[in-house]
């Protein structure tokens, strides 16, 4: 008889993994942006200290994320971006309903090296600087030497939304603009070139670079709250249906002050 | 099967195997070879699936958009709606890195083989063997971060002074060797003993000027440039080399040993002094192997993925100029890893079958690659073979 309950425990504990259904061993899985990242982790640090339930946080791009969520493999998806129709429609067409939580917002900061003496661009110079019409930090005020310029590769959400909210749709970002994999990596090309100018998460901007005034207003928590600062977003976390138990308690935390505390330490703006 | 005869004719049946023995043992002797002939083919099947399952769908992509825009246009906006395919400049940028770590590597490599195998004494070289192949066990993201981190800023802030020493650490010996031997040729002609040596010592002076004045030229051209970005195909190139040497020297090595003491023997009793032993004897004997490592190497280059990604700077346009390694360019590894994660959404798009066909180009290229060296392996054992 002993036998035959441990059997069954086996049989049991191996059909919560088989199912992959995360949540029902009383766990959370989360995949997704970069961006959204730090605030994952650090809600994820508390709430495991809280509630003693489980959280697992990877750092794949938004795309990633969606990926994960339509194809069942995490609990909540973390984008910088809001999912696309092509990816609902993936999403429908799979039998999951993804509905978005907007946990914090976010301004993107377009930074330079500190020792170039450009202070503040508009957002038509920095169109222009990446389609290439702009070449030479001399036209826009600055030394006379050849623009680097840093963008993401295409499978990140901070590229998405500089593409929407400054590029357009009729302005291709140049061919000979770079691409570096992180936000940490631009920051790090941007702090070690003395020509660069990249574009990262306000929660990343520290003394290593400089931030650039955009249309005469600086990136700060006030100026994207006001929305005075025109390069901001909300940031998401996605989950198939509306969350319900730990997953609920976990997305809901932004509201708490513990969460709201957290989010403005990371560099970010409460909603 | 030994089976003893005893003096009064008849057989003993101590080492006399029943017939039903000897069936299960041909069958366990059978079951046994097919064991290791399912494993070794197994590998082989392995193979044929990789290049299956990525030509199934890749073909798509050319059936979507057909060969014209892939090979000859640099337009690569994956994103864009409608997007743009195409790879010319990413292809370019792949064969410009492979061959300047090719270039950097292969000598490098072939001097230091000659030098383990043939120079440096048998206890030096069972230490410094070990500590070349070490580099091989450093991972590809270390070089990456040492190159996107350290060398990429020290390329700009300076690059110029870098090349510079650079050209007159490697080219000050070659030209002082090229004087020597130039001087040397030339005087030769001269037959009066006291003639030549005056002819010699005109002709080294007046070469060497002329040396000094080339890399005096060449260093402050060098010196002059100034490097915009440091993650280029220089960057790549420099790491990608260091990358491919561990295999270049130790399968070179290996050759240079397999040729034998005879040889080498053979050649010095025939009057020949090392260097002629090295250069006209050792190295024509290993070339095939020198080839085969030479090939490994490159092909290790030119899949290389994270390196290239994180310090190549990302960059698909062709460099203008077309040889100029200080620009930022793309490497179809680099592209396939870094589209890769929103390509997947939309499963059966042009985007996402594009990828694919950039790695079957890869597959295709080292098949080649490898057939070629195979080839050329066989042909150079038939000719040392005197066939």
């Amino acid at each position: 008889m002993k036998l035959f309950s441990k059997f069954l425990m086996g049989a049991a504990v191996l059909g919560v993994m088989a199912s992959g259904d995360a949540s029902a061993a009383g766990k959370i899985v989360m995949d997704g942006s970069t961006t959204v990242g730090p605030i994952a982790k650090s809600f994820a640090a508390y709430f495991q200290k809280t509630t003693g339930t489980e959280v697992t946080v990877s750092e794949s791009g938004s795309g990633n994320g969606a990926k994960s969520i339509i194809n069942g493999t995490c609990d909540i998806a973390n984008m910088s971006r809001a999912m696309k129709d092509k990816e609902v429609a993936a999403a429908k067409a799979k039998g999951v309903n993804p509905v978005e939580h907007i946990v914090a917002l976010d301004g993107l900061a377009v930074v330079v090296n500190p020792g170039n003496r450009v202070t503040a661009l508009s957002i038509a110079q920095i169109r222009d600087i990446y389609s290439g019409k702009i070449t030479n930090w001399s036209k826009v005020g600055g030394p006379n030497a050849q623009i680097v310029k840093i963008q993401r590769e295409s499978n990140s959400g901070t590229q998405d939304t500089f593409k929407s909210l400054v590029m357009g749709k009729e302005y291709p970002i140049s061919k000979r603009a770079e691409s570096q994999a992180s936000n940490g990596a631009v920051k790090n090309r941007v702090s070690t070139t003395p020509a660069a100018i990249g574009f990262i998460g306000l929660g990343f901007v520290d003394s290593s670079v400089k931030p650039l005034l955009v249309d005469g207003v600086a990136p700060s928590a006030e100026t994207v709250k006001n929305g005075t600062y025109p390069i901001s977003r909300p940031l998401f976390m996605y989950t198939n249906g509306q969350p319900t138990g730990v997953v609920k308690q976990f997305i809901d935390l932004n509201k708490t002050s513990d969460g709201m505390r957290m989010i403005s330490e990371l560099g970010f703006v409460n909603k | 099967m030994t089976e003893e005869v005893k003096s009064d004719g008849k057989r003993s049946n101590a080492f006399v195997v029943s017939p039903q023995k000897r069936k299960m043992q041909k069958l366990a002797k059978n079951a046994g070879e097919a064991l290791l002939l399912g494993i070794a083919s197994f590998v082989a099947i392995i193979v044929l699936f990789i290049f299956y399952f990525v030509a199934v769908d890749a073909i798509p992509y050319f059936q979507l958009r057909g060969f014209t825009e892939f090979f000859t246009s640099t337009g690569w906006y994956p994103a864009g709606e409608p997007g743009e395919f195409g790879a010319l400049a990413i292809i370019y940028g792949s064969a410009m890195v492979t061959l300047g770590s090719a270039l950097l590597a292969v000598p490098m490599g072939i001097a230091a083989a000659v030098c383990l195998s043939d120079i440096l004494p048998f206890s030096v070289r069972q230490y410094a063997k070990p500590v070349i192949e070490m580099l091989a066990a450093i991972p590809s993201v270390a070089f990456g971060f040492f190159a996107l981190v350290i060398l990429a800023p020290l390329l700009q802030s300076n690059g110029g002074p870098l090349l510079m020493w650079t050209w007159w650490v490697l080219a000050a010996p070659f030209l002082l060797l090229a004087v020597i031997v130039a001087a040397d040729l030339l005087s030769a002609r001269f037959a009066q003993e006291e003639n030549r040596k005056k002819m010699a010592l005109l002709l080294q002076s007046l070469f060497g000027i002329l040396a000094v004045l080339v890399l005096y030229v060449v260093g402050t051209k060098l010196n002059a440039i100034e490097i915009i970005t440091g993650t280029n195909a220089l960057n790549v190139s420099i790491i990608l080399s260091f990358m491919a040497l561990p295999t270049i020297v130790s399968v070179a090595e290996d050759a240079l040993q397999s040729v034998g003491r005879e040889l080498r023997e053979g050649s010095y009793a025939l009057g020949a002094t090392r260097a002629e032993t090295l250069l006209k004897t050792v190295l024509p004997a290993a070339s095939s192997g020198i080839l085969a490592a030479v090939i490994l190497g490159i092909m290790r280059a030119l899949g290389e993925t994270m390196v290239v990604w994180m310090a190549s700077g990302n960059s698909s346009h062709i460099p203008d100029p077309w040889f100029n390694y200080l620009e930022a360019v793309r490497t179809l590894t680099a592209t396939i890893a870094g589209d890769m994660g929103e390509a997947d959404q939309v499963t059966g798009s042009a985007r996402y079958h594009v990828l694919f066909a950039m790695g079957l180009l890869l597959l295709v290229i080292s098949f080649f690659s490898n057939l070629v060296s195979e080839r050329i392996v066989v042909r150079q054992r038939k000719i040392l073979s005197g066939q």
